[in-house]
């Protein structure tokens, strides 16, 4: 198999995860969009592990998932924040740092 | 054509569609829905590339219960069960950017990997095993591994002390 | 002595500050101190006088006759030499200042008769200045001009003798108006001061001019180049005649003499003193000191006219005629003063250096004691006051000594033999007819006619006939009556030192002596010119007695000038001085100063202040300007434009950050991708 399918493969996630990230209003969808660029990460990382025979890059894929996780606990409470406050899940409500 | 190779393109066209339903999806549960069958499809992606402990990890925490939390907050944010519009204003140029990120990214890594094959062998499926990779994490990573733990430990306590009510 | 001469100038001097200092506290107010040092000056003049005249008679070379000069020249094999001492008080690379005394024959007579004359004047001040509001002053001041007509006396270069020069016109000026609380007075001393100062400018430029000629100040060297010809003839010419207009100044000739009479406002023995026989005298004495300059410059030798004897022999007319129309009597005597000044100036202009010398001589002492005759005439007899006709008249009775001495002096000054005017008077006149100056000597015969006529007049106004005065007249204290026959004495015995007739050449031969002089003509004797100018004067007294002692039979003649028209004009022509003082005061000073004076204000006030106001206005509009556009538009506007620009450059950059964390991490990630395709690109 060639290196380049899984790369562009991650890169096409990421890609996705980024649009997901700039172009959605739910906090809970934005959410979603990182743990899609942090999927496509961890599929970057396995594949150059198997390509260099190293098993170092599962081991940073495990590191990777474990932080993913940690990072949607507290994000998905402070978007339970945001809605308690805001009564609204909607991002674009939150604008207080506006200049 | 190798079975290795059908497996992931078939995975791979899978989850492409799911990601972009992710981010295109009018509905949030269909979008969680989406995200589940791509971190599926990342789970299934490890196992072809003979990283089994990533694999089923993967399994166990991100569907387990990264999907099963995303859910929990779909439901305490009160969001909108029904089809409703979650693009914000800057759809465009958000399109634009990520579709140009992706073309320098694509165009970057043809020019650097173009000529790169990954061999799977038995080697690489022995050295996956649960046994090395614990090796690999309590003897050259013990350092990581620790601050992780304590990462989660902050991530527990701070998602506590936020999400609480006082 | 002669070498130490210095000390007789510096004796009064020091009277002088010791005056100022110590004379209130002394028991006669400091008049002990001033009359002790120029006594000691006169001890020690004799003494240098006996000296010097020693020194010429032992000289060997006495008796040889060089041409037509009785002693030679000093420049001459075996001639006497003038003693010399000095030093260098600065030196400026190659002009030398020097500070010395040159002592030669003029210089020695000078001093005798100074110190004489100005021993007399301070005794004789002691009571005549009794009582007076500054006594001291006057005192110590009256020293200090003796010291500085010494000092003239005695300089041996131009640069002492200018100071000493402007010294002795500096006391003149303090001692004119020395009552200055009476404007009258303090005006005749500032119009003396600035007249004679006008001459002075003559002066210094001569002075300048013949240090650049002669390459020195030095007076001996300087009279040398002159004979010699070491001193272009254009130079002389011209340093000549600067020196002439110092001496018109100083010496009251024509044209500036119009201070003389109005000087009589100071005090009698001032007048005495200074306006008879120093000050004045001292043009005549720079005359005779530079003559080598003189001569050559003026081409005395030549004969027929030149600038001194018309200048000299003018002021002996117009000072003449003037005393005739006088009220007072010291100014009868200032103009007879201006007289003879001419004649001692025209003296010098025919040639006739020692006939000058021997008139400035004889005239010093009748004419100070006319003056203290005439200080004694008020003292005693006219109740202060010098008003002839209104005061005056037939005070022989009262005061015998008084108008003995009176009529000594006046017979001497008409030039009546045997007395001294007439041997320094006939000198002169002599000279003057054998040297070609024929118009000369017509004009100093009708000169002697009118000093004679108009001495007559003055004697009778005072002495003869009635009383018109008030108070009680009588003689004088002997204070003021000795010195008056000292100096009567003097008047009948000075002539005979220089009496042709008995072949006595006494003051030719000592006082010539050492003195570089061209060579002069010295002529012999002429009795019939002596006959001659006696009996003129003689006709003078007589006719002038005849108007006025037979006043009251000249039917015809009294009250002529009131009739006639023409002589009343003549009359007031004369009054008035000739309108000189009305010429200088008001037409030349009065249209300098009307017309100088307004034009310069007027340009003060529109010229100069209008610049000045101009360039104020300009600078309040310039600042105005300033302010409005640069300050307020150019400099606040780039000030507030640059504000502006990044209140909008903020506020457009505002829009940035929207506080929506996607728009951030859109502009990121755009980064991001056009990054790292810069970095591929390039890399």
């Amino acid at each position: 198999m060639a290196l380049n399918q899984y790369l562009i493969l991650s890169a096409f996630l990421f890609c996705c995860g980024v649009y997901g990230v700039l172009a959605r209003r739910n906090g809970v969808l934005v959410l979603l969009s990182v743990e899609l660029m942090l999927n496509a990460v961890n599929i970057n990382l396995v594949a150059f592990a198997a390509f260099t025979r190293n098993i170092a890059g599962q081991v940073f894929a495990l590191f990777v998932i474990t932080i993913a996780a940690a990072e949607v606990g507290v994000g998905l409470a402070i978007v339970l924040l945001i809605y308690r406050n805001l009564r609204s899940p909607d991002l674009d409500r939150v604008d207080q740092l506006k200049g | 054509m190798t079975a290795q190779n059908v497996a992931f393109w078939v995975l791979a066209i899978a989850m492409g569609a799911g990601a972009v339903g992710v981010v295109r999806s009018r509905n949030i549960v269909h979008a969680a829905l989406f995200l589940i069958v791509v971190l599926v499809g990342a789970a299934a992606q490890y196992i072809v590339l003979l990283a089994e402990f990533v694999g089923i990890t993967q399994f166990f925490i991100y569907i387990g219960a990264i999907a099963v939390l995303f859910l929990f907050g779909i439901m305490l944010t009160r969001a909108p069960m029904s089809a409703g519009d979650f693009d914000n204003d800057q759809r465009w140029p958000a399109a634009i950017v990520s579709v140009f990120l992706l073309g320098v990214l694509i165009a970057l890594l043809v020019n650097a990997f173009g000529h790169d094959n990954i061999k799977l062998s038995d080697e690489l499926l022995r050295a996956s095993r649960t046994g090395p990779v614990a090796d690999s994490i309590f003897r050259s990573f013990v350092v990581p591994f620790e601050v992780v733990s304590m990462l989660l430990l902050a991530a527990l306590v701070g998602a506590v002390v936020i999400a609480r009510r006082d | 002595m002669l070498r130490n001469a210095w000390i007789i100038p510096l004796l009064p001097a020091l009277g002088f500050v010791a005056v100022l200092l110590l004379g209130k506290r002394l028991p006669r107010k400091g008049a002990e101190l001033a009359v002790g040092t120029v006594g000691a000056s006169f001890v020690l003049s004799c003494i240098s006088a006996v000296q010097w005249i020693q020194r010429v008679d032992d000289h060997p070379g006495k008796e040889a006759v060089g041409g037509f000069g009785r002693a030679l020249l000093p420049t001459q094999e075996g001639g006497v030499t003038a003693v010399e001492r000095g030093f260098t008080w600065w030196q400026n690379s190659n002009v030398k200042f020097g500070v010395g005394i040159h002592i030669d024959g003029l210089a020695v007579m000078m001093l005798f008769m100074v110190t004489l004359v100005s021993f007399l004047v301070h005794v004789y001040s002691t009571r005549y200045m009794q009582g007076d509001r500054r006594y001291t002053h006057y005192f110590a001041l009256l020293n200090l001009f003796t010291a500085s007509m010494l000092l003239l006396v005695v300089a041996d270069n131009t640069l002492m003798l200018l100071v000493a020069w402007e010294l002795v016109g500096v006391c003149s000026f303090v001692l004119i108006g020395h009552w200055w609380e009476e404007k009258p007075n303090s005006d005749a001393a500032v119009k003396a001061f600035l007249t004679t100062r006008t001459g002075d400018v003559g002066l210094m430029i001569g002075v300048i001019v013949l240090f650049f000629a002669a390459g020195t100040f030095d007076i001996a060297v300087i009279n040398a180049k002159a004979l010699d010809g070491g001193i272009g003839h254009t130079l002389l010419v011209v340093s000549a005649a600067c020196l002439l207009i110092g001496i018109i100044g100083k010496s009251g000739q024509f044209p500036l003499h119009t201070w003389l009479p109005d000087a009589m406002a100071g005090p009698t023995p001032v007048s005495a003193l200074i306006h008879a026989a120093t000050m004045v005298v001292a043009g005549v004495y720079l005359g005779a000191r530079l003559y080598p300059v003189f001569f050559r410059g003026f081409s005395i030798g030549d004969g027929g006219l030149n600038a001194m004897a018309l200048v000299g022999g003018v002021t002996i007319i117009i000072g003449a005629v003037l005393a005739f129309v006088q009220r007072d009597i010291k100014k009868v005597l200032a103009y007879s003063t201006i007289s003879q000044l001419g004649y001692m100036v025209m003296a010098l202009g025919v040639g006739a250096w020692v006939a000058a010398i021997f008139h400035l001589f004889t005239h010093a002492f009748f004419k100070s004691l006319l003056f203290l005759g005439a200080g004694s005439v008020s003292e005693s007899g006219s109740h202060h006051s010098f008003d002839m006709k209104g005061d005056m008249g037939g005070l022989r009775r009262y005061m015998p000594i008084t108008f003995v001495t009176f009529v000594i002096g006046s017979l001497a000054l008409a030039g009546v033999f045997p007395l001294a005017g007439f041997w320094s008077k006939d000198e002169i006149l002599v000279t003057a007819g054998q040297t070609g100056y024929d118009a000369f000597l017509y004009v100093g015969l009708v000169g002697a006619f009118l000093t004679a006529a108009y001495m007559t007049r003055c004697v009778y106004l005072t002495f003869f006939g009635e009383f018109r005065g008030h108070g009680e007249p009588h003689e004088s204290p002997p204070t003021l009556t000795v010195p008056l026959i000292v100096l009567a004495a003097a008047s009948v015995a000075a002539g005979f030192l220089n009496a042709e007739a008995f072949g006595i050449e006494k003051f030719r031969d000592w006082f010539e002596a050492g003195v570089p002089l061209p060579t002069l003509e010295h002529v012999e004797f002429d009795t019939v010119k002596a006959v001659i100018s006696v009996t003129i004067a003689v006709i003078g007294i007589g006719i002038a007695a005849y108007l006025w002692f037979q006043r009251e039979e000249l039917g015809p003649f009294r009250g002529f000038t009131q009739r006639n028209a023409a002589a009343r004009a003549g009359y007031r022509f004369l009054e008035n001085k000739y309108y000189l003082d009305h010429l200088y005061e008001n037409v030349i000073v009065g249209g300098i100063k009307g017309l100088v004076a307004r034009a310069s204000y007027w340009v003060n006030q529109h010229v100069i202040d209008g610049v000045v106001n101009a360039i104020g206005r300009g600078t309040a509009i310039a600042a105005r300007e300033t302010y409005d556009v640069i300050d307020q538009k150019v400099v606040d506007g780039a000030v507030n434009g640059l504000a502006e620009t990044t209140g909008e450059t903020g506020g457009l950059l505002r829009y940035v950050q929207s506080g929506r964390v996607q728009r951030y991490a859109l502009t990121l990630f755009a980064a991001v991708g056009a990054l790292s395709l810069a970095l591929w690109l390039v890399y």
